[in-house]
């Protein structure tokens, strides 16, 4: 009992920043606008959240309140970057997602030499993310059902061109929801360098961000359904540690498995015709005009 | 009611020009609406219509000239700002969220006048749509996804948007080519609701017979300019075709069946529809079945002898089956059982080896199953026969020859296009069609299947599909014709089927057959399961049917 327990809860852990980046890309993906650099973002704002708690090292030179709003506003830069080029440019966004991985990574690990192993004093409690992250789930799942800004922001997504005629505009929702989804992917990368190990490595995003873009389309772009998906994979996670080292099965399959089953998760989605739930206008720049 | 033409007019155009590169698609165009009347919009595609509509959707800006509401000039600068004038409009394709609710549609956009806050927005427009919905006879479930509307009632959603915005003005863009004869009328009897709210309508249409039965004024464009503005009663199908195109319109039988002949007329040669009664079984089918795209039994046992040089029609309501039976014959869909034989020999296997044993395709959705319309015209026109010579040596194509050879259809088929190498997406439905009939015409073909050919194209346009059936028809080719303009079908052919729940009914004698008598067995009612003779006039299924009623 205690052992199922202890699982729960570890799986909750793992699964919180899983939890906070997708709920981001769902929101982004709702309104029409893939986006691939969610890694990218998390890197980045795991290294903005511990450089501003950090401080120059002294006691009382970092802030963590300051450090976790300065992820957010860190991802959500790095979004705009990428709105900018698909929404206002029109360019291809799967190209310009992954371009943003990329260059999100290398610059987070570059700026981040200096503050290579160091310890982070003061170290914020877990619950409040885990926590809030689900609520944050149930607002915006009821945000996107039952609000006008919520309506308009889905309908954007599927045909941008019928919220165009009525005078809505489409490029500021996207640009919105896309900067959105960076601030939640920014909030996720904090958790990992100050909530979940606090300290920054180069690479300590490992690939989450990439599960949590397999996520969105796990759970049919349905905030609630991303709770469970994310204590799914936080789960895996937690059993891929615990069983490293006490079967005769190489410790390399255990560490690949989330991302195995990211493989196989999306097989089976793909399957069940879950493709079929993405939003119409899913990843096409809207140009005026064409039908 | 009749509309006061002396008072200030709802809507209003004054001279509006608009220039695009290289055409004026509006010049000096002058247009009044006056409160609850219904105009006709009526011209051939590209006499300007759509600019016209643009214009006053707040699409396009004039280059020249004045819009009016109410006697006052205004700047109409988006469609969001029509709607905040009283314009509104229900456009042809609709705009709608297919995955949202008719509710979710209706409340998208700003906020309507006490709405209250920004919560459930769904909900609290859904009393509105009642109250509207029963006061002109808009039947929709606000709670129904749109995808799994029927077009009628798309089209009733996007009324529904612009009554809820409060608009005077509803300009609807061919409204009627979306629909069933039922729903046509159905949608007459909501405009005839409006008209009688007070509100004025614009209505857009190809079809004279529709803009005669519900239009109070036609106003008609031809090559940008208005050349016709008449009240409607007094006019006629024949004067309002002659001011769209600008010359005579035949309506009459175009087709001259042999029997229509005197003996001395009659041609010696083989070719001419001498006697189609002894000319040779073109193309003979027994007993074919085949199940549709979806599973279910299309086709239940078809047969129909199709002689050399003869045109046989195909009517029915779209779905009974007639897509499934020129899939069968040209090669796109399996046949589960029963046989094809063209000119006493099996019918070729598969799509290109049919067309190469000359067998024509004009196939229904001419855009996307006709051509490819990210490819130029010139390549469209070569999709048969690229890879062969003159067009291909040794496997490597001649661009050269390909290029000449389609400016010299271009030319002949007067394909209106700016050169061979463009896109043929941006030509008009006429002008793709012109290309499929080249394309498909060139090799002579002995069997021609043409579904739909002149769906949604002008008069103009209409008229060429024609003359090319019936020349070909004359040369020999027999032509199987699907269409569901029981018009064309009298005016084109000898012989007329109708498919029913995947049964062919007939053909019956295309001189004897009248619209009710097809109309009748289009609907199912008094089908030849009782023993019909094939060849039976329609007129025997007249009285039976009368009697029966």
């Amino acid at each position: 009992m205690d052992e199922l327990i202890n699982a729960l809860l570890r799986a909750l852990a793992f699964g919180t920043p899983l939890l906070l980046a997708s709920l981001g890309a769902v929101i982004n993906e709702r309104a029409g606008v893939v986006n691939l650099g969610v890694e990218g973002m998390m890197a980045l704002g795991a290294l903005a959240g511990f450089a501003v708690a950090y401080g120059d090292g002294t006691p009382g030179s970092g802030n963590l309140w300051l450090g976790i709003l300065a992820a957010a506003l860190a991802g959500g830069l790095a979004a705009l970057l990428h709105a900018f080029v698909t929404i206002t440019l029109r360019a291809n966004q799967f190209v310009s997602g992954l371009s943003l991985t990329l260059l999100g990574l290398g610059v987070a690990g570059l700026l981040g030499k200096r503050y290579e192993g160091l310890p982070l004093t003061g170290q914020p409690p877990q619950w409040p993310f885990t926590v809030g992250a689900i609520v944050l789930a149930g607002l915006l799942a009821f945000w996107l059902s039952s609000t006008r800004a919520g309506l308009t922001l889905r309908s954007v997504g599927e045909n941008p061109a019928a919220a165009d005629v009525l005078g809505l505009n489409v490029g500021a929702v996207r640009y919105g929801a896309v900067a959105f989804g960076g601030a939640l992917a920014g909030l996720a990368g904090a958790y990992l360098s100050l909530v979940y190990r606090p300290s920054w490595t180069d690479g300590m995003t490992n690939g989450l961000g990439w599960i949590a873009v397999a996520l969105v389309i796990f759970v049919g772009w349905n905030p609630l359904r991303a709770i469970f998906g994310s204590v799914f994979f936080g789960l895996l996670y937690y059993l891929q540690f615990r069983l490293q080292g006490k079967t005769f099965i190489p410790t390399e399959v255990f560490s690949a498995m989330p991302y195995l089953l990211v493989i196989v998760v999306l097989g089976v989605a793909g399957l069940r015709g879950q493709q079929g739930a993405a939003p119409e206008s899913l990843g096409r720049p809207y140009t005026r005009g064409e039908r | 009611m009749t509309p006061d033409l002396t008072s200030v007019p709802v809507l209003e155009l004054r001279g509006v020009t608009k220039r695009f590169p290289g055409v004026v698609a509006n010049d000096n165009v002058n247009l009044s609406l006056f409160a609850g009347e219904v105009l006709a919009l009526l011209g051939e595609n590209g006499a300007g219509k759509s600019t016209v509509i643009s214009v006053m959707y707040g699409l396009q800006r004039p280059d020249e000239g004045q819009v009016l509401v109410n006697g006052q000039a205004v700047t109409i600068a988006s469609p969001a700002s029509a709607l905040k004038l009283g314009i509104g409009l229900v456009p042809q394709h609709p705009m709608l969220v297919a995955r949202h609710t008719v509710a979710e549609n209706l409340a998208l956009g700003h906020q309507l006048p006490g709405q209250g806050s920004g919560l459930f927005p769904a909900r609290r427009v859904a009393g509105r749509i009642r109250e509207l919905s029963q006061r002109y006879g808009l039947n929709v479930d606000p709670n129904a996804r749109v995808s799994q509307l029927s077009p009628g009632e798309k089209q009733r959603v996007e009324i529904l948007r612009s009554l809820l915005r409060g608009v005077q003005v509803l300009i609807l863009d061919e409204p009627t080519s979306v629909l069933t004869p039922q729903e046509v009328q159905g949608l007459f009897q909501v405009m005839r609701e409006l008209k009688r709210g007070g509100k004025s309508l614009i209505f857009i249409s190809h079809k004279l017979g529709e803009v005669l039965e519900i239009t109070d004024r036609v106003t008609v464009l031809r090559r940008g300019k208005v050349t016709g503005n008449a009240p409607t009663a007094g006019a006629s199908r024949r004067s309002l075709a002659e001011m769209m195109v600008g010359r005579t319109v035949s309506f009459d039988r175009k087709r001259q069946t042999p029997s229509e002949l005197s003996p001395s007329e009659l041609s010696p040669s083989e070719l001419s529809p001498s006697n189609l009664d002894t000319a040779p079984v073109r193309l003979s089918l027994r007993g074919l079945s085949a199940l549709s795209s979806r599973g279910l039994p299309a086709l239940r046992g078809v047969n129909l002898d199709l002689r050399a040089g003869e045109i046989v029609g195909v009517a029915g309501v779209a779905g009974n089956g007639q897509s499934e039976l020129i899939e069968v014959l040209s090669g796109l869909c399996p046949l589960q059982s029963g046989r094809i034989e063209l000119d006493g020999e099996a019918h070729a296997s598969g799509a290109r080896h049919i067309f190469e044993s000359g067998v024509a395709h004009i196939p229904e959705d001419r855009i996307h199953m006709g051509t490819v319309p990210s490819m130029s015209v010139a390549e469209n026109l070569a999709l048969r026969d690229y890879a062969r010579a003159p067009l291909a040596r040794a496997g490597v194509r001649d661009l050269g020859a390909q290029a000449s050879r389609a400016r010299e259809e271009v030319t002949a088929y007067e394909i209106s296009t700016p050169g061979v190498d463009t896109p043929s997406r941006s030509l008009s439905g006429g002008n793709i069609q012109k290309i499929i009939l080249a394309r498909e015409l060139r090799g002579q073909a002995r069997l021609i299947l043409a579904a739909h050919p002149t769906y949604g194209l002008d008069i103009g346009a209409t008229e060429q599909v024609h003359a090319a059936l019936l020349s070909a028809a004359e040369r020999g080719a027999s032509v199987l014709l699907v269409s569901e303009d029981l018009d064309e079908l009298l005016a084109l052919s000898d012989r007329i089927a109708v498919m029913y729940h995947g049964e062919l009914l007939g053909p019956y004698s295309a001189e004897q057959a009248t619209r009710e008598g097809l109309g009748l067995l289009m609907a199912g009612g008094e089908a030849n399961s009782d023993g019909l003779p094939h060849g039976a006039g329609p007129g025997d299924l007249v009285e039976s049917a009368g009697a029966s009623l």
